[in-house]
């Protein structure tokens, strides 16, 4: 299977998001505008959908990486990295 | 293997503890020395502002930080005392300007943002009465609060106004002004508002002290209790004696400590100790806009040098989780006291403060009632892991029940009983707003009564048990059930929910709802998913449950209250205790 690209990757945290704040418009979210403040996520809710991309998309996500996951565009970015895919048609 | 005390090293280097000897501290402790430790408005009175700002400003202080801002962006901007001074004076008359007088109510809605600062203590400064709402609430707790607390001002962003407030104004007839601080530098233009920023700059930094009494409300805090509405507890400015000298006991603070309270402000320690005490004491607060973050938060400890750091369970069960390793990356070299509040510190917690950065963690306990820290782990006294500490010098702290005459009786060593503390220290709280008999039922035969179960053993050490109410405990914040059942109910779909806090490693209890819907609705994913999003809108990610289950009907009593603690208790697979009172029981 090839690696994830950003439509697919979004697609996967609009889906973990959607499990924990089901009523999230992924339209309305903002790209470049720090993400939990957006969809109303509290630090229990991050984890959660944290867990969530894990079983979405195989990759464990440590902690230590959890600032690069401030706003969707940097987030898309860094799975984008963790996938082995590649930063083109950004 | 978790050992039962924790010994310290005898007090050494440049910052000897301030309580040395728990016994003598007790023994010589007394209110009246611990008010005169603190100015006093110059003509008389006290006022919690003059006490954390304009005293500093005025002296040898002013150009010490006050608190040191850091954005989430990376931003950080440093108040001086007398920064601090002139901007929550020019906050002090632009609410003269709005006509609004002592007593004023002035509430703000924000996130860790300096206005939220200036506001609070420009409040303070002009004898009004200030309360901070966590800006993760959703619409219907910030209407519940706003209308009960009867808010003449609001003190906003753009952003949180548009999403949250601006569909509850028609509701809202007694909500004078709303001041709105811009998501970006441009002034804001929102029908019915006004810009925070202009009317800061249009207004003169020179104001003069309310001449507050020790006795007139300052600071209006809600917490939740089992049944109805939150309730709206009045602190006075006299809570000051109490803010300044906890700090110095209990979290041992020193003048030239860079100290840390990761608490937000919509909260009592966020308000406590995560503004005032730090001020009175005249140290440098740090203050961080971001979220929690493990690794954003080693750097803030390691680059801003924090010496003293108040923390919560919850963070630091999920710094935890991330290990370690993580933490020792950094070296934390001017950090010598950590402590925590908000659930009870399980022991490996407190242990794993010592692998991490070399310390232990220092649980302490307290309310939202009693506005400051009543029984604490402190800085040269033995630890007992999972311990909450013994009472603060000029604290009398008991666990006690009631006799069948309805007295009060302290209980043996070891007895389980009701957290109980004499009424009187200055910090306890005065009131909850327009509901005075509630207030009355907190205290009985001069203790007040704080709901918390708990165990004192031989050596005075207190032991939390559980809550005697249904109360969910949550990531440090005190969550009523009713409020989330009221929420639910109004979904079409729900005939009734019940509301019960489910034990979680990291949250201590996560609000976990159950639901019965109404004739015609029939259980599914989709529906699940609905309700959830549809309390989430109402109530946002503070309050609202994280899980919600389907019954088919929910167990009452026969007075016909739903019986949390047996869904509870079926939840966990626990005997279901006396049910004698359950509808359809013999």
């Amino acid at each position: 299977m090839s690696a994830p690209d950003r439509q697919q990757l979004q697609a996967a945290i609009f889906d973990a998001i959607g499990a924990i704040a089901p009523e999230v418009d992924p339209a309305d979210i903002r790209p470049d505008q720090p993400l939990r403040q957006q969809v109303d996520l509290d630090s229990f809710d991050f984890l959660n959908v944290i867990i969530r991309l894990h079983e979405i998309l195989g990759i464990d996500i440590p902690e230590s990486d959890y600032g690069e996951l401030l706003t969707l565009d940097r987030a898309v970015d860094y799975l984008l990295r963790r996938c082995g895919g590649s930063t083109a048609g950004k | 293997m978790i050992p039962e005390v924790i010994s310290k090293q005898p007090a050494a280097g440049r910052y000897p503890p301030n309580l040395r000897d728990y016994a003598a501290a007790c023994a010589q402790f007394s209110w009246a020395d611990a008010r005169a430790a603190l100015s006093g408005l110059p003509d008389g009175g006290l006022n919690i502002a003059y006490e954390a700002v304009d005293r500093h400003a005025a002296g040898s202080r002013a150009t010490h930080v006050a608190l040191r801002w850091l954005g989430q962006d990376g931003t950080r901007h440093d108040y001086t005392y007398a920064d601090l001074r002139d901007l929550s004076s020019r906050f002090a008359n632009v609410l003269r300007g709005l006509g609004c007088g002592p007593g004023s109510r002035v509430f703000v809605l924000a996130g860790r943002i300096p206005e939220l600062y200036v506001s609070v203590l420009g409040t303070l400064k002009s004898g009004g009465v200030s309360c901070t709402l966590f800006s993760a609430f959703g619409p219907e707790p910030i209407h519940t609060r706003l209308e009960i607390g009867a808010a003449d001002v609001l003190v906003t962003t753009e952003s949180l106004y548009r999403k949250k407030v601006a569909g509850l104004r028609e509701r809202l007839p007694r909500l004078r002004q709303v001041l709105l601080v811009g998501d970006r530098d441009a002034e804001t233009a929102v029908a019915d508002t006004l810009d925070f920023r202009k009317m800061l700059a249009a207004a003169s930094a020179d104001f003069q002290v309310e001449r507050t009494s020790p006795d007139d409300p300052a600071l209006l805090h809600f917490t939740s209790g089992t049944t109805g509405k939150p309730k709206g507890a009045v602190h006075v400015h006299g809570a000051v004696v109490a803010h300044h000298v906890t700090g110095q006991l209990a979290l041992d603070l020193h003048p030239e400590d860079v100290f840390w309270c990761t608490a937000d402000p919509g909260w009592v320690t966020g308000m406590s100790y995560g503004i005032i005490s730090p001020l009175t004491n005249g140290v440098t607060s740090i203050v961080d806009e971001g979220d929690f973050d493990a690794e954003r938060w080693y750097s803030i400890l390691r680059q801003e040098q924090v010496s003293v750091w108040y923390t919560a369970p919850t963070a630091v069960r999920m710094m935890m989780k991330g290990g370690t390793a993580a933490v020792r990356r950094h070296e934390f070299p001017a950090l010598r006291f950590i402590a925590s509040v908000g659930e009870p510190l399980n022991p490996q917690a407190v242990l794993w403060g010592i692998e991490a950065f070399g310390l232990p963690i220092h649980d302490n306990w307290w309310q939202t009632e009693t506005g400051g820290i009543m029984i604490a782990n402190y800085a040269a006294m033995a630890i007992k892991p999972g311990s909450m500490g013994r009472p603060l010098p000029g604290v009398e702290a008991a666990v006690v029940h009631q006799t069948a005459e309805g007295r009060i009786a302290v209980c043996r060593p070891g007895e389980e009983g009701e957290l109980a503390l004499r009424a009187g220290w200055p910090s306890m709280f005065r009131g909850y707003l327009g509901n005075g008999e509630r207030y009355r039922k907190c205290f009985v035969d001069g203790w007040y009564l704080s709901g918390d179960l708990a165990r004192q053993d031989d050596d005075g050490y207190v032991w939390f048990v559980g809550r005697a109410d249904d109360v969910i405990k949550s990531s440090g914040h005190l969550i009523g059930p009713f409020e989330v059942e009221s929420a639910l109910t109004e979904h079409p779909a729900v005939a009734e929910a019940g509301v019960i806090g489910k034990p979680d490693p990291v949250q201590f209890e996560t609000v976990k709802a159950f639901v019965a819907l109404k004739q015609g609705h029939e259980p599914s994913e989709a529906l699940r998913r609905e309700l959830l999003g549809f309390a989430r809108k109402r109530l946002g990610a503070a309050v609202a449950p994280k899980e919600i289950d389907f019954l088919p009907a929910l167990p009452h009593t026969r007075s016909g209250k739903i019986m949390r603690r047996l869904l509870k208790a079926r939840e966990l697979g626990l005997p279901e205790g006396d049910t004698s009172t359950l509808e359809g029981t013999a």
